[in-house]
Protein backbone atom coordinates (compact mmCIF):
# COMPACT_ATOMS: atom_id res chain seq x y z
CA UNK A 1 0.00 0.00 0.00
CA UNK A 2 3.00 2.33 0.05
CA UNK A 3 3.29 2.69 -3.72
CA UNK A 4 1.57 5.55 -5.51
CA UNK A 5 -0.04 4.93 -8.86
CA UNK A 6 0.74 7.47 -11.58
CA UNK A 7 -2.64 9.13 -11.21
CA UNK A 8 -2.10 9.87 -7.53
CA UNK A 9 1.47 10.96 -8.17
CA UNK A 10 0.34 13.47 -10.81
CA UNK A 11 -2.40 14.60 -8.42
CA UNK A 12 0.22 15.27 -5.72
CA UNK A 13 2.21 17.53 -8.08
CA UNK A 14 -0.95 19.29 -9.25
CA UNK A 15 -2.19 19.80 -5.68
CA UNK A 16 1.12 21.35 -4.70
CA UNK A 17 0.97 23.68 -7.74
CA UNK A 18 -2.68 24.50 -7.03
CA UNK A 19 -2.02 25.58 -3.46
CA UNK A 20 1.10 27.52 -4.45
CA UNK A 21 -1.16 29.47 -6.84
CA UNK A 22 -3.82 29.94 -4.16
CA UNK A 23 -1.16 31.27 -1.78
CA UNK A 24 0.01 33.82 -4.33
CA UNK A 25 -3.52 34.93 -5.20
CA UNK A 26 -4.18 35.47 -1.49
CA UNK A 27 -1.02 37.58 -1.18
CA UNK A 28 -1.88 40.51 -3.44
CA UNK A 29 0.88 42.57 -1.81
CA UNK A 30 3.33 40.20 -3.54
CA UNK A 31 1.45 39.52 -6.77
CA UNK A 32 0.13 42.94 -7.78
CA UNK A 33 3.43 44.89 -7.71
CA UNK A 34 5.17 42.21 -9.75
CA UNK A 35 2.37 42.10 -12.30
CA UNK A 36 1.57 45.80 -12.54
CA UNK A 37 4.91 47.54 -11.99
CA UNK A 38 6.70 46.64 -15.26
CA UNK A 39 3.82 47.70 -17.53
CA UNK A 40 3.13 50.74 -15.31
CA UNK A 41 6.74 51.93 -15.46
CA UNK A 42 6.91 51.15 -19.16
CA UNK A 43 3.86 53.33 -19.82
CA UNK A 44 5.28 56.11 -17.65
CA UNK A 45 8.59 56.24 -19.51
CA UNK A 46 7.62 55.07 -23.02
CA UNK A 47 4.32 56.93 -23.28
CA UNK A 48 3.97 59.73 -20.74
CA UNK A 49 7.54 61.03 -20.43
CA UNK A 50 9.29 60.11 -23.69
CA UNK A 51 6.42 58.98 -25.94
CA UNK A 52 7.07 61.51 -28.69
CA UNK A 53 10.80 60.78 -28.87
CA UNK A 54 10.34 57.02 -28.87
CA UNK A 55 7.76 57.17 -31.63
CA UNK A 56 10.45 58.73 -33.84
CA UNK A 57 13.01 56.04 -32.99
CA UNK A 58 11.64 52.52 -33.28
CA UNK A 59 14.89 50.91 -32.12
CA UNK A 60 14.80 52.91 -28.89
CA UNK A 61 11.15 51.90 -28.49
CA UNK A 62 12.11 48.22 -28.67
CA UNK A 63 14.94 48.82 -26.20
CA UNK A 64 12.65 50.38 -23.60
CA UNK A 65 10.04 47.66 -24.10
CA UNK A 66 12.62 44.86 -23.73
CA UNK A 67 14.19 46.48 -20.66
CA UNK A 68 10.94 46.68 -18.70
CA UNK A 69 9.82 43.27 -19.95
CA UNK A 70 12.98 41.55 -18.68
CA UNK A 71 12.81 43.62 -15.48
CA UNK A 72 9.28 42.19 -14.98
CA UNK A 73 10.35 38.61 -15.60
CA UNK A 74 13.27 38.82 -13.13
CA UNK A 75 11.22 39.75 -10.05
CA UNK A 76 8.94 36.74 -9.48
CA UNK A 77 11.80 34.29 -10.05
CA UNK A 78 14.32 36.04 -7.80
CA UNK A 79 11.95 37.09 -5.01
CA UNK A 80 9.47 34.22 -5.28
CA UNK A 81 12.31 31.79 -4.70
CA UNK A 82 14.89 33.83 -2.77
CA UNK A 83 12.65 35.19 -0.05
CA UNK A 84 10.05 32.45 0.07
CA UNK A 85 12.54 29.57 0.20
CA UNK A 86 14.63 31.32 2.87
CA UNK A 87 11.46 31.86 4.93
CA UNK A 88 10.19 28.31 4.47
CA UNK A 89 13.60 26.90 5.39
CA UNK A 90 13.82 28.99 8.53
CA UNK A 91 10.26 28.28 9.61
CA UNK A 92 10.64 24.53 9.24
CA UNK A 93 8.18 24.04 6.38
CA UNK A 94 10.79 22.58 4.02
CA UNK A 95 12.01 20.29 6.82
CA UNK A 96 8.46 19.06 7.42
CA UNK A 97 8.01 18.39 3.72
CA UNK A 98 11.29 16.47 3.61
CA UNK A 99 10.07 14.33 6.49
CA UNK A 100 6.72 13.78 4.78
CA UNK A 101 6.44 11.71 1.60
CA UNK A 102 6.17 14.73 -0.67
CA UNK A 103 7.08 13.62 -4.21
CA UNK A 104 10.59 14.64 -5.22
CA UNK A 105 10.85 18.32 -6.07
CA UNK A 106 7.07 18.93 -5.94
CA UNK A 107 7.41 22.08 -3.85
CA UNK A 108 10.16 23.56 -6.06
CA UNK A 109 8.33 22.58 -9.23
CA UNK A 110 5.19 24.33 -7.98
CA UNK A 111 7.18 27.50 -7.29
CA UNK A 112 8.83 27.20 -10.71
CA UNK A 113 5.47 26.98 -12.47
CA UNK A 114 4.28 29.94 -10.44
CA UNK A 115 7.29 32.06 -11.50
CA UNK A 116 6.81 31.00 -15.13
CA UNK A 117 3.13 31.90 -14.94
CA UNK A 118 4.07 35.31 -13.55
CA UNK A 119 6.71 35.71 -16.29
CA UNK A 120 4.16 35.00 -18.99
CA UNK A 121 1.56 37.31 -17.40
CA UNK A 122 4.12 40.12 -17.15
CA UNK A 123 5.02 39.67 -20.82
CA UNK A 124 1.35 39.58 -21.78
CA UNK A 125 0.60 42.85 -19.99
CA UNK A 126 3.73 44.39 -21.50
CA UNK A 127 2.69 43.31 -25.02
CA UNK A 128 -0.82 44.69 -24.56
CA UNK A 129 0.57 47.98 -23.18
CA UNK A 130 3.12 48.26 -26.01
CA UNK A 131 0.63 47.46 -28.78
CA UNK A 132 -2.09 49.79 -27.52
CA UNK A 133 -0.67 52.81 -25.74
CA UNK A 134 2.98 52.32 -26.72
CA UNK A 135 2.22 52.15 -30.46
CA UNK A 136 4.86 49.44 -31.00
CA UNK A 137 4.16 47.32 -34.08
CA UNK A 138 4.26 43.82 -32.52
CA UNK A 139 2.86 41.06 -34.71
CA UNK A 140 1.00 38.06 -33.29
CA UNK A 141 3.94 35.84 -34.24
CA UNK A 142 6.43 38.11 -32.43
CA UNK A 143 4.15 38.25 -29.39
CA UNK A 144 3.91 34.46 -29.26
CA UNK A 145 7.71 34.13 -29.66
CA UNK A 146 8.62 36.58 -26.89
CA UNK A 147 5.92 35.15 -24.60
CA UNK A 148 7.59 31.74 -24.87
CA UNK A 149 11.09 33.23 -24.48
CA UNK A 150 10.11 35.13 -21.36
CA UNK A 151 8.17 32.26 -19.81
CA UNK A 152 11.21 29.99 -20.10
CA UNK A 153 13.42 33.00 -19.39
CA UNK A 154 12.14 32.95 -15.78
CA UNK A 155 14.14 29.80 -15.10
CA UNK A 156 17.65 31.27 -14.55
CA UNK A 157 16.20 33.86 -12.16
CA UNK A 158 14.35 31.11 -10.28
CA UNK A 159 17.62 29.16 -10.00
CA UNK A 160 19.48 32.26 -8.79
CA UNK A 161 16.70 33.05 -6.32
CA UNK A 162 16.67 29.48 -5.06
CA UNK A 163 20.43 29.64 -4.51
CA UNK A 164 20.06 32.89 -2.53
CA UNK A 165 17.20 31.31 -0.54
CA UNK A 166 19.35 28.36 0.49
CA UNK A 167 22.19 30.61 1.70
CA UNK A 168 20.32 33.35 3.54
CA UNK A 169 17.99 33.69 6.48
CA UNK A 170 14.43 34.98 6.18
CA UNK A 171 15.57 38.39 7.44
CA UNK A 172 18.61 38.74 5.18
CA UNK A 173 17.04 37.26 2.03
CA UNK A 174 15.22 40.48 0.94
CA UNK A 175 18.44 42.47 1.26
CA UNK A 176 20.54 39.95 -0.68
CA UNK A 177 17.86 39.48 -3.33
CA UNK A 178 17.48 43.24 -3.78
CA UNK A 179 21.24 43.60 -4.04
CA UNK A 180 21.40 41.12 -6.92
CA UNK A 181 18.16 42.45 -8.46
CA UNK A 182 19.17 46.12 -8.50
CA UNK A 183 22.77 45.41 -9.52
CA UNK A 184 21.55 43.25 -12.39
CA UNK A 185 19.03 45.85 -13.61
CA UNK A 186 21.76 48.45 -13.98
CA UNK A 187 24.86 46.41 -14.81
CA UNK A 188 23.21 44.21 -17.43
CA UNK A 189 22.41 47.27 -19.50
CA UNK A 190 18.75 46.40 -19.98
CA UNK A 191 17.52 49.81 -18.83
CA UNK A 192 20.03 52.14 -20.48
CA UNK A 193 22.94 51.72 -22.90
CA UNK A 194 26.17 50.99 -21.06
CA UNK A 195 29.44 52.82 -21.78
CA UNK A 196 31.91 50.80 -23.84
CA UNK A 197 34.06 50.07 -20.79
CA UNK A 198 31.17 48.30 -19.04
CA UNK A 199 29.82 46.27 -21.94
CA UNK A 200 31.98 43.21 -21.36
CA UNK A 201 30.82 42.71 -17.76
CA UNK A 202 27.16 42.87 -18.83
CA UNK A 203 27.51 39.40 -20.25
CA UNK A 204 27.78 37.77 -16.83
CA UNK A 205 24.18 38.76 -16.03
CA UNK A 206 21.30 36.52 -17.17
CA UNK A 207 19.13 39.62 -17.70
CA UNK A 208 21.49 40.71 -20.50
CA UNK A 209 21.12 37.40 -22.32
CA UNK A 210 17.33 37.29 -21.88
CA UNK A 211 17.10 40.83 -23.26
CA UNK A 212 19.17 39.78 -26.28
CA UNK A 213 16.89 36.79 -26.87
CA UNK A 214 13.85 39.07 -26.62
CA UNK A 215 15.41 41.40 -29.21
CA UNK A 216 15.92 38.41 -31.49
CA UNK A 217 12.32 37.31 -30.86
CA UNK A 218 11.20 40.78 -31.95
CA UNK A 219 13.08 40.33 -35.23
CA UNK A 220 16.34 42.15 -34.47
CA UNK A 221 19.33 40.89 -36.45
CA UNK A 222 21.85 43.20 -34.76
CA UNK A 223 22.68 41.03 -31.75
CA UNK A 224 23.73 37.81 -33.52
CA UNK A 225 22.25 34.33 -33.16
CA UNK A 226 20.32 33.03 -30.17
CA UNK A 227 22.51 30.00 -29.43
CA UNK A 228 25.10 31.64 -27.18
CA UNK A 229 22.39 33.31 -25.07
CA UNK A 230 20.41 30.08 -24.72
CA UNK A 231 23.58 28.23 -23.68
CA UNK A 232 24.53 30.87 -21.08
CA UNK A 233 20.99 31.00 -19.60
CA UNK A 234 20.80 27.19 -19.50
CA UNK A 235 24.22 26.99 -17.83
CA UNK A 236 23.25 29.57 -15.18
CA UNK A 237 20.02 27.65 -14.49
CA UNK A 238 21.74 24.27 -14.19
CA UNK A 239 24.67 25.47 -12.07
CA UNK A 240 22.68 27.52 -9.53
CA UNK A 241 19.77 25.07 -9.30
CA UNK A 242 22.26 22.21 -8.86
CA UNK A 243 24.15 24.03 -6.10
CA UNK A 244 20.91 24.98 -4.36
CA UNK A 245 19.33 21.52 -4.53
CA UNK A 246 22.58 19.97 -3.24
CA UNK A 247 22.59 22.37 -0.33
CA UNK A 248 18.89 21.79 0.42
CA UNK A 249 19.47 18.02 0.47
CA UNK A 250 22.42 18.41 2.84
CA UNK A 251 21.30 21.02 5.31
CA UNK A 252 17.62 21.63 4.52
CA UNK B 1 15.55 -5.92 12.27
CA UNK B 2 12.80 -7.88 14.06
CA UNK B 3 9.43 -8.35 12.34
CA UNK B 4 7.52 -6.37 14.96
CA UNK B 5 10.01 -3.50 14.87
CA UNK B 6 8.93 -0.56 12.68
CA UNK B 7 11.82 1.81 13.25
CA UNK B 8 15.27 1.25 14.65
CA UNK B 9 18.42 3.12 15.54
CA UNK B 10 21.41 0.79 16.02
CA UNK B 11 24.63 2.06 17.58
CA UNK B 12 23.94 5.52 16.23
CA UNK B 13 26.30 8.39 16.92
CA UNK B 14 25.94 11.95 15.72
CA UNK B 15 28.12 14.97 16.39
CA UNK B 16 27.53 18.63 15.62
CA UNK B 17 31.01 20.09 15.70
CA UNK B 18 32.34 19.43 19.21
CA UNK B 19 28.91 18.57 20.60
CA UNK B 20 28.03 14.90 20.83
CA UNK B 21 24.27 14.74 20.19
CA UNK B 22 23.96 10.94 20.11
CA UNK B 23 26.49 8.50 21.52
CA UNK B 24 25.97 4.90 20.41
CA UNK B 25 22.18 5.05 20.77
CA UNK B 26 20.05 1.94 20.30
CA UNK B 27 16.32 2.54 20.05
CA UNK B 28 13.48 0.61 18.49
CA UNK B 29 9.81 1.31 17.90
CA UNK B 30 7.54 -1.73 17.98
CA UNK B 31 4.26 -2.46 16.29
CA UNK B 32 1.09 -1.07 17.96
CA UNK B 33 2.85 0.69 20.80
CA UNK B 34 3.09 4.25 22.00
CA UNK B 35 6.71 4.95 22.80
CA UNK B 36 7.37 8.10 24.81
CA UNK B 37 10.89 9.44 24.31
CA UNK B 38 11.84 11.54 27.33
CA UNK B 39 14.94 13.43 28.23
CA UNK B 40 16.16 16.82 29.42
CA UNK B 41 16.87 19.56 26.88
CA UNK B 42 19.84 18.58 24.72
CA UNK B 43 19.45 14.87 25.49
CA UNK B 44 19.29 14.01 21.78
CA UNK B 45 15.54 13.36 21.37
CA UNK B 46 15.06 15.60 18.34
CA UNK B 47 18.27 14.36 16.71
CA UNK B 48 17.15 10.75 17.18
CA UNK B 49 13.77 11.48 15.57
CA UNK B 50 15.37 13.42 12.71
CA UNK B 51 17.60 10.41 11.95
CA UNK B 52 14.57 8.11 11.84
CA UNK B 53 12.85 10.54 9.46
CA UNK B 54 15.89 10.78 7.19
CA UNK B 55 16.36 14.48 7.90
CA UNK B 56 19.92 13.82 9.07
CA UNK B 57 22.40 11.04 8.53
CA UNK B 58 24.18 9.26 11.40
CA UNK B 59 27.97 9.55 11.63
CA UNK B 60 28.10 5.89 12.66
CA UNK B 61 25.44 3.21 13.08
CA UNK B 62 22.24 2.71 11.12
CA UNK B 63 18.76 4.23 11.07
CA UNK B 64 16.01 2.06 9.58
CA UNK B 65 12.36 2.78 8.95
CA UNK B 66 10.25 -0.27 8.10
CA UNK B 67 13.53 -2.12 7.49
CA UNK B 68 14.68 0.36 4.86
CA UNK B 69 16.43 3.68 4.55
CA UNK B 70 14.27 6.58 5.77
CA UNK B 71 15.46 8.49 2.70
CA UNK B 72 13.18 6.37 0.49
CA UNK B 73 9.93 8.19 -0.18
CA UNK B 74 8.09 4.83 -0.29
CA UNK B 75 9.14 4.24 3.30
CA UNK B 76 7.97 7.65 4.47
CA UNK B 77 4.53 7.06 2.93
CA UNK B 78 3.82 4.95 6.03
CA UNK B 79 4.74 7.78 8.38
CA UNK B 80 2.89 10.80 9.75
CA UNK B 81 4.76 13.70 11.35
CA UNK B 82 3.86 16.52 13.71
CA UNK B 83 6.80 18.81 14.36
CA UNK B 84 7.10 21.27 17.18
CA UNK B 85 8.54 24.24 15.35
CA UNK B 86 6.99 24.64 11.96
CA UNK B 87 5.20 27.59 10.41
CA UNK B 88 2.78 26.46 7.71
CA UNK B 89 1.53 28.72 4.92
CA UNK B 90 -0.65 31.28 6.75
CA UNK B 91 -2.76 31.98 3.65
CA UNK B 92 -4.08 28.42 3.30
CA UNK B 93 -7.16 27.27 5.16
CA UNK B 94 -7.09 24.27 7.47
CA UNK B 95 -8.95 22.02 5.02
CA UNK B 96 -6.57 23.04 2.25
CA UNK B 97 -3.50 22.30 4.39
CA UNK B 98 -4.86 18.80 5.10
CA UNK B 99 -5.77 18.28 1.43
CA UNK B 100 -2.20 19.18 0.42
CA UNK B 101 -0.54 16.81 2.89
CA UNK B 102 -3.07 14.03 2.11
CA UNK B 103 -2.08 14.25 -1.57
CA UNK B 104 1.37 12.84 -0.67
CA UNK B 105 -0.11 9.51 0.48
CA UNK B 106 -1.44 6.55 -1.54
CA UNK B 107 -4.66 5.99 0.43
CA UNK B 108 -5.35 9.00 2.66
CA UNK B 109 -8.38 9.95 4.70
CA UNK B 110 -10.51 12.67 3.16
CA UNK B 111 -9.83 16.06 4.77
CA UNK B 112 -13.34 15.92 6.24
CA UNK B 113 -12.68 12.52 7.87
CA UNK B 114 -9.32 13.72 9.25
CA UNK B 115 -10.96 16.84 10.68
CA UNK B 116 -13.80 14.87 12.22
CA UNK B 117 -11.34 12.45 13.81
CA UNK B 118 -9.37 15.31 15.34
CA UNK B 119 -12.32 17.55 16.21
CA UNK B 120 -11.13 20.31 13.86
CA UNK B 121 -14.16 20.51 11.54
CA UNK B 122 -15.05 23.92 12.97
CA UNK B 123 -11.63 25.21 11.84
CA UNK B 124 -12.04 23.91 8.29
CA UNK B 125 -12.39 27.29 6.53
CA UNK B 126 -10.20 29.32 8.86
CA UNK B 127 -6.89 30.59 7.41
CA UNK B 128 -4.07 28.85 9.25
CA UNK B 129 -2.38 32.16 10.05
CA UNK B 130 -5.43 33.33 11.99
CA UNK B 131 -5.56 30.31 14.33
CA UNK B 132 -4.47 30.41 17.96
CA UNK B 133 -1.40 28.41 19.00
CA UNK B 134 -3.52 25.54 20.31
CA UNK B 135 -5.71 25.48 17.19
CA UNK B 136 -2.59 25.32 15.03
CA UNK B 137 -1.43 22.25 16.97
CA UNK B 138 -4.86 20.65 16.43
CA UNK B 139 -4.67 21.36 12.68
CA UNK B 140 -1.14 19.93 12.55
CA UNK B 141 -2.39 16.81 14.30
CA UNK B 142 -5.10 16.39 11.64
CA UNK B 143 -2.38 16.75 8.99
CA UNK B 144 -0.20 14.16 10.73
CA UNK B 145 -2.91 11.49 10.72
CA UNK B 146 -4.52 12.20 7.33
CA UNK B 147 -2.27 9.73 5.47
CA UNK B 148 -3.41 6.77 7.64
CA UNK B 149 0.20 6.32 8.86
CA UNK B 150 1.40 3.09 10.41
CA UNK B 151 3.92 5.10 12.41
CA UNK B 152 3.29 8.55 13.78
CA UNK B 153 5.99 10.89 15.11
CA UNK B 154 4.63 13.55 17.44
CA UNK B 155 6.91 16.22 18.88
CA UNK B 156 5.34 17.94 21.90
CA UNK B 157 1.82 17.59 20.44
CA UNK B 158 -0.11 19.09 23.34
CA UNK B 159 1.86 22.31 23.90
CA UNK B 160 -0.65 25.16 23.97
CA UNK B 161 -3.74 22.93 23.97
CA UNK B 162 -6.58 23.52 26.43
CA UNK B 163 -7.73 20.63 28.62
CA UNK B 164 -10.57 19.62 26.31
CA UNK B 165 -8.40 19.60 23.18
CA UNK B 166 -5.67 17.69 25.00
CA UNK B 167 -8.11 15.01 26.12
CA UNK B 168 -9.43 14.71 22.57
CA UNK B 169 -5.89 14.27 21.27
CA UNK B 170 -5.10 11.66 23.91
CA UNK B 171 -8.30 9.75 23.07
CA UNK B 172 -7.45 9.82 19.36
CA UNK B 173 -3.93 8.56 20.09
CA UNK B 174 -5.30 5.67 22.14
CA UNK B 175 -7.73 4.82 19.32
CA UNK B 176 -4.94 4.90 16.73
CA UNK B 177 -2.81 2.52 18.82
CA UNK B 178 -5.83 0.24 19.34
CA UNK B 179 -6.27 0.20 15.56
CA UNK B 180 -2.68 -0.98 15.11
CA UNK B 181 -0.68 2.22 14.59
CA UNK B 182 2.57 2.91 16.42
CA UNK B 183 3.37 6.30 17.87
CA UNK B 184 6.62 7.94 18.91
CA UNK B 185 5.89 10.79 21.28
CA UNK B 186 8.38 13.29 22.62
CA UNK B 187 7.02 15.38 25.44
CA UNK B 188 8.04 17.47 28.42
CA UNK B 189 4.70 16.71 30.11
CA UNK B 190 5.55 13.60 32.08
CA UNK B 191 1.93 13.08 33.06
CA UNK B 192 1.24 12.76 29.33
CA UNK B 193 3.79 9.96 29.01
CA UNK B 194 2.45 8.40 32.21
CA UNK B 195 -1.11 8.45 30.84
CA UNK B 196 -0.40 7.25 27.32
CA UNK B 197 2.87 5.37 26.94
CA UNK B 198 3.14 1.63 26.57
CA UNK B 199 6.88 2.08 26.80
CA UNK B 200 9.18 4.89 27.84
CA UNK B 201 12.72 5.54 26.61
CA UNK B 202 14.75 7.97 28.69
CA UNK B 203 17.65 9.68 26.93
CA UNK B 204 20.41 11.72 28.50
CA UNK B 205 23.61 13.00 26.92
CA UNK B 206 22.81 11.15 23.71
CA UNK B 207 22.48 7.75 25.38
CA UNK B 208 19.56 5.54 26.29
CA UNK B 209 19.69 5.43 30.07
CA UNK B 210 16.45 3.56 30.72
CA UNK B 211 13.72 1.85 28.76
CA UNK B 212 10.60 -0.03 29.78
CA UNK B 213 6.97 0.37 30.77
CA UNK B 214 6.03 3.30 32.99
CA UNK B 215 5.88 0.97 35.98
CA UNK B 216 9.28 -0.50 35.16
CA UNK B 217 10.82 2.97 34.94
CA UNK B 218 9.20 4.01 38.22
CA UNK B 219 10.53 0.85 39.85
CA UNK B 220 14.08 1.78 38.83
CA UNK B 221 14.23 4.45 41.48
CA UNK B 222 13.97 3.85 45.18
CA UNK B 223 12.29 7.18 45.93
CA UNK B 224 8.85 7.28 47.44
CA UNK B 225 6.56 10.16 48.26
CA UNK B 226 4.99 10.67 51.67
CA UNK B 227 2.31 13.19 52.31
CA UNK B 228 0.51 13.98 55.55
CA UNK B 229 -1.20 16.75 57.52
CA UNK B 230 1.16 17.75 60.30
CA UNK B 231 2.30 20.68 62.37
CA UNK B 232 5.96 19.68 62.01
CA UNK B 233 8.13 22.38 60.47
CA UNK B 234 9.58 21.81 56.99
CA UNK B 235 13.10 22.69 58.01
CA UNK B 236 13.00 20.19 60.89
CA UNK B 237 11.89 17.32 58.66
CA UNK B 238 14.36 18.25 55.91
CA UNK B 239 17.35 17.33 58.06
CA UNK B 240 16.12 13.81 58.96
CA UNK B 241 17.97 10.84 57.47
CA UNK B 242 16.57 9.47 54.15
CA UNK B 243 14.64 12.70 53.43
CA UNK B 244 15.44 14.23 50.06
CA UNK B 245 12.95 17.07 49.56
CA UNK B 246 10.20 18.67 51.64
CA UNK B 247 7.42 20.97 50.43
CA UNK B 248 4.47 22.38 52.33
CA UNK B 249 1.09 22.91 50.73
CA UNK B 250 -1.05 24.65 53.40
CA UNK B 251 -1.25 22.06 56.25
CA UNK B 252 -0.03 19.19 54.08
CA UNK B 253 3.63 18.26 53.93
CA UNK B 254 5.01 16.47 50.83
CA UNK B 255 8.23 14.57 51.47
CA UNK B 256 10.36 12.70 48.94
CA UNK B 257 12.33 9.95 50.64
CA UNK B 258 14.72 7.16 49.86
CA UNK B 259 13.50 4.93 52.72
CA UNK B 260 9.79 5.40 53.42
CA UNK B 261 9.53 3.06 56.40
CA UNK B 262 12.20 4.88 58.43
CA UNK B 263 10.72 8.31 57.74
CA UNK B 264 7.13 7.17 58.53
CA UNK B 265 8.31 5.81 61.89
CA UNK B 266 10.04 9.12 62.56
CA UNK B 267 6.96 11.14 61.62
CA UNK B 268 4.59 9.12 63.81
CA UNK B 269 6.98 9.43 66.74
CA UNK B 270 7.41 13.18 66.27
CA UNK B 271 3.75 14.16 65.81
CA UNK B 272 0.97 12.43 67.76
CA UNK B 273 -1.66 14.42 65.84
CA UNK B 274 -0.39 13.48 62.38
CA UNK B 275 -3.27 12.77 59.97
CA UNK B 276 -4.03 11.62 56.41
CA UNK B 277 -0.77 9.78 55.96
CA UNK B 278 -0.13 8.58 52.39
CA UNK B 279 2.87 6.76 50.98
CA UNK B 280 3.24 6.52 47.20
CA UNK B 281 5.85 5.01 44.97
CA UNK B 282 7.76 7.60 42.93
CA UNK B 283 5.90 8.90 39.89
CA UNK B 284 7.40 9.00 36.45
CA UNK B 285 8.34 12.58 37.13
CA UNK B 286 10.50 11.70 40.15
CA UNK B 287 11.94 8.68 38.37
CA UNK B 288 12.83 10.82 35.35
CA UNK B 289 14.46 13.45 37.53
CA UNK B 290 16.53 10.93 39.44
CA UNK B 291 17.59 8.98 36.36
CA UNK B 292 18.65 12.04 34.41
CA UNK B 293 20.34 13.69 37.41
CA UNK B 294 22.47 10.59 37.92
CA UNK B 295 23.64 10.84 34.32
CA UNK B 296 24.41 14.55 34.61
CA UNK B 297 26.66 13.96 37.64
Amino acid sequence: MNTMNNGRLVRAYLTEAKYETVRMLRTPAFAIPFLALPAGLYLLFAVVLFGDALRMDERAGWFVFTGFDVFGVMGPGLFGFGMVVAMEREQGLLTLKRALPMPAGASLLAKLLMAMLFGSLVTLTMIVAAMTLGHLPITAEQAWTIARINTLGSLPFCALGLFIGTLTTAKSAPAFTNLIYIAMIYLSGIMFPLPASMKAQAQIWPAFHLAQLTFIGLGSTEVGGPLVHVVVLTAITVVFAGLAIRRLARVG
Amino acid sequence: MKADCLAQLSGVSKRFGKIVALDGLDLDVRRSELLAVLGPNGAGKTTAISLLLGLRQPDTGTALLFGQSPLKVETRRQVGVMMQEVALAPELRVREQIDLIASYYPDPLSPEAAMEMTDTTALSHRPYGKLSGGQKRQAQFAMAICGRPKLLFLDEPTVGLDVQAREMLWATLRRLVDDGASIVLTTHYLEEAEALADRVAVLAKGKLIASGTVNEIRALVVRKRISCVTTLAEQDVAIWPDVQTVNREQQRLHITVSNAENVVRHLLAADDDLQELEVRRAGLSEAFTELTQETQR
